[in-house]
């Protein structure tokens, strides 16, 4: 599989993912196994109204779905993959009024767990926070074929 | 990050409109809370744009963790008898079951207050506080 097909899988997913969406998470770059995401600065998601710096929940957002999709990337064949659980560790408030960047890969796959590790940063490499996922394989045929198609682009 | 004039508002009449309205990602998520003598309660009516995995529908996974993350935080700044803000250091967060499209509630608790430290756990529900679709714990630092 080429990096473009994993890229488009994932901008595909995110698309349908409302939350996603609406904070404008954009994939970036795609190999295997790693994804990088952006979350463009927004004056809706401020968790610090004094300082204009977004709040902890947003990078959760990121992060979570930067781990989740990087799955994609790692998988031959589309699968939906719940998160079971996910530890944040915050380094540093985000500065305001620039893009958050997260970092993901799959670190060991294995039938029953994906395990995931993820950095959120700025520019210059400034660490935001680190978070380490797990998910859970439920296999391809847990989400209907028309959903999978539209993520692979077989439907089209 | 508090208005201390609005802290103290919302103490003493136990209205939150304006301590909420004052943080654009709870109105972005759409938290509210309420009091019930000592108690609090945080809401998260069902929201559209809250949603993830279109499927189910469910609610995004890290929607479901900014909630339980920013109810820890208001819980601690109500608690706490001088105004000092809590600086979140980490977060755990389990995943129990999918939380569906309607309206989701969360509780906290203080494991552990110490100087510097406070280690506050957090639970989430929808149909019934028996079946948790979330539990999670978190780490803050309080800064005088």
């Amino acid at each position: 599989m080429t990096n473009q097909i994993r890229l488009d899988r994932v901008s595909r997913f995110i698309e349908t993912l409302t939350q996603a969406r609406t904070l404008g998470l954009r994939a970036i770059e795609a190999g295997e196994g790693t994804l990088l995401l952006e979350l463009p600065y927004s004056e809706k998601i401020i968790g610090n109204p004094d300082t204009g710096a977004i709040h902890g929940g947003a990078i959760t957002t990121l992060m979570d779905t930067t781990s989740g999709s990087v799955i994609i990337c790692a998988l031959d064949e589309f699968e939906l993959c719940p998160t079971l659980d996910l530890r944040v560790d915050y380094m540093h408030p985000a500065e305001p009024g620039r893009p958050v960047y997260a970092r993901a890969e799959t670190y060991k796959i294995t039938s029953n767990i994906i395990f995931t590790r993820c950095e959120a940063y700025q520019h210059e490499g400034n660490t935001i926070a680190n978070c380490v996922g797990t998910f859970m394989r439920i296999g391809k045929e847990a989400s209907p074929k028309s959903y999978r198609d539209l993520i692979t682009g077989d439907g089209q | 990050m508090i208005d201390p004039a609005v802290l103290e508002h919302t103490q003493k009449t136990g209205d939150f409109t304006r301590l909420l309205e004052d943080i654009p990602y709870a109105r972005w998520i759409g938290l509210c809370c309420d009091r019930f003598g000592d108690d609090l309660i945080f809401r998260l009516p069902a929201k559209e744009e809250n949603l993830g995995n279109p499927i189910l529908p469910a609610i995004h996974g890290g929607v479901i963790g900014g909630f339980m993350e920013l109810a820890a935080e208001i819980y601690l700044i109500l608690g706490q008898e001088t105004l000092r803000m809590p600086k979140i250091v980490d977060f755990s967060l389990d995943y129990l079951r999918a939380g569906l499209n309607r309206e989701t509630y969360a509780e906290c608790h203080l494991t552990r207050q110490g100087n510097r430290v406070a280690n506050v756990g957090v639970v989430a529900w929808q149909k019934s506080r028996s079946k948790p679709i979330a539990t999670a714990r978190a780490h803050f630092l309080l800064e005088g």
